[in-house]
């Protein structure tokens, strides 16, 4: 299933993360998931939010450089091997992953993954053949 | 109307030379004579008026420099009794002490018709209606448009800088054609037209814009003419030697032409005061022929740059000077390279960003440190460190081969660097406070 994601790039500095959590928390923001990746210079704090729209709205006009991704959430077997069979799957089909990230379900025995890739309409066609 | 003085400003080389000589001889000798901080500066150098017989003795006078005239300050150079003088405007002192300059009402006319002259090369006459949203006041931006403008006989709006939203309302409601301000507030009123949702030449009809007081590059001349729809025109002129209108562009749009029958342009090499030949790059040195109140002759302009004397399609024959690479002022020494800001705005207008950006230098365990901020919009980016690193990596790229030295790229938020309405303030040197 297709996404809206919030990617918010932090200064990567003491205190710049807390703050931009700060200002999600203050506006009644709930993350479902998220992911940091750091660089030298910045922090992208990936989020999944229920209104991405309003998310990004409200951080872009705070001022945080802030962006709204299309990415792939697919439900994997909370198991061994889980994550595995789904790599598989993309990579026999030459789709390049950028970044990926995982959180457990609401019910027991599944897990979600959150995937960034090169070609959402060919990865979903691999994923759902 | 397509020149304001064809006479002058069409005149054969042999004229104005002639005129040049002429006035020359007059204006050593008032300056001398009434002037006795000049007198002793000749006295030190050995010349005296008699000795100035044309331009070609121009060469043995003394230069004036911005030291000169905060030694000065503030009657030290004024040449008339004060009764004479009916205006002074003055710098924004930013460089140290400010310096004033003073003006009797010929000065002031001459000064004005320079600035009619600017108006005319950009397509004005009296049906125009100019908006003029330079700096009032103590600035000569805004003084020098206006007199200009009412000398051509254009409507004349005095805006004075920003409200900006009210300076398109002017626009939309009397319909402006000609647009005089910096061009950095140009840029603004272009991004805040945008998005307003305006479009031009739709609902703004402008057709020329006269910019200048700070140094722009190519790239934001095309950026200006495009959100604005306009021909944009460079105009030069610095507060000591009138204000704007000492030179300025005509529609060929390549270099701007001298007002040679006031002023004698040099290019001299600034470490050694070497006057170099023409077509060669240094240091700017003004010499005004008319000058009553502030008489400025042989003045340091710390603008570098080149003038070029050749047939211009637009029929004037007065010299032509490159745009300034920036002002010897504004030239930052980082790790022993000269490097000047607008060398890096070209970098970044040529990679496709918006010359919207701060640069900051500082020192750190006695290594220069150079960092480059520059706003990027979401569009700008992905949202991948690959893609984002790679961008920055490219941009401290092109910077290096512009400049010869690394930087550090920050891209940040659009909207995070201070817009500025005058001047923009577009460099932050840390290093003064340490020193």
């Amino acid at each position: 299933m297709r996404i809206k994601q919030v990617s918010v790039m932090v200064e990567n500095k003491s205190g710049k993360l807390a703050e931009a959590t700060g200002f999600l928390a203050s506006k009644d923001i709930n993350l479902r998931a998220l992911s940091i990746a750091d660089t030298q210079n910045y922090g992208i704090l990936r989020i999944i939010v229920d209104d991405p729209e309003k998310a990004a709205h409200l951080l872009l006009e705070a001022g945080y450089l802030t962006k709204i991704t299309e990415v792939l959430s697919v439900a994997v077997p909370d198991c061994p091997g889980g994550m595995d069979k789904i790599v598989r799957k993309l990579s026999a089909g030459g789709i390049g992953i950028e970044y990926a990230y995982a959180f457990p379900a609401l019910e027991p025995g599944t897990a979600y993954m959150i995937l960034r890739v090169d070609n959402n309409d060919k990865a979903e066609a691999i994923l759902n053949s | 109307m397509k020149y304001y003085q064809p006479e002058k400003e069409c005149a054969s080389v042999e004229e104005i030379r002639a005129w040049q000589s002429e006035k020359l001889v007059k204006q050593v000798k008032h300056a001398y004579d009434n002037v006795p901080y000049y007198r002793d500066l000749m006295d030190k150098q050995g010349v005296k008026p008699e000795d100035i017989r044309s331009i070609d003795d121009l060469h043995k006078l003394p230069f004036i420099s911005k030291y000169d005239l905060r030694e000065a300050y503030p009657y030290g150079f004024l040449a008339v009794d004060k009764s004479e003088v009916v205006r002074i405007h003055s710098t924004s002192g930013t460089t140290g002490r400010r310096v004033i300059a003073f003006y009797t009402q010929h000065d002031v006319d001459l000064w004005e018709e320079c600035c009619a002259r600017a108006i005319v090369a950009a397509g004005g006459d009296k049906n125009d209606v100019v908006q003029v949203a330079y700096g009032y006041g103590l600035f000569t931006g805004g003084a020098g448009l206006h007199g200009g403008s009412h000398k051509v006989g254009s409507m004349t709006l005095p805006m004075s800088s920003g409200n900006t939203e009210r300076q398109i309302q002017f626009m939309q409601d009397l319909g402006s054609t000609i647009l005089c301000c910096t061009p950095s507030y140009a840029a603004y009123i272009g991004e805040v037209l945008k998005n307003m949702g305006l479009e031009p030449n739709k609902d703004i009809h402008l057709k020329a814009g006269i910019f200048g007081a700070e140094p722009w590059t190519e790239e934001m001349r095309r950026g200006i003419e495009k959100s604005l729809g306009i021909k944009a025109y460079d105009i030069y002129g610095l507060t000591e030697i009138s204000g704007p209108g000492v030179a300025f562009e005509c529609s060929e749009q390549k270099g701007m032409h001298i007002n040679e029958d006031h002023f004698i342009a040099e290019i001299i090499n600034p470490e050694t005061g070497e006057v170099l030949p023409e077509g060669t790059k240094g240091e700017l040195v003004f010499t005004c022929l008319d000058k009553e109140a502030f008489p400025m002759i042989r003045y340091r302009t710390r603008d570098i740059c080149v003038l070029k004397r050749e047939k211009c399609s637009c029929g004037r024959t007065f010299i032509k000077m490159a745009k300034p690479m920036g002002r010897s002022d504004d030239m930052l020494i980082i790790r022993g390279v000269n490097v000047f800001p607008s060398q890096i705005e070209t970098v970044l207008l040529e990679q496709g960003y918006q010359p919207n950006y701060r640069i900051e230098v500082d020192r750190v365990d006695n290594n220069d440190t150079l960092d480059v901020f520059v706003e990027v919009t979401s569009d700008d980016i992905s949202d991948t460190v690959k893609d984002i690193t790679v961008k920055e990596k490219e941009l401290a790229m092109a910077i290096r081969n512009m400049i010869g030295i690394g930087a550090k790229i920050h891209l940040v938020p659009i909207g995070s660097i201070e817009r500025s309405e005058g001047k923009a303030k577009r460099v932050i040197d840390r290093r003064k406070l340490i020193d």
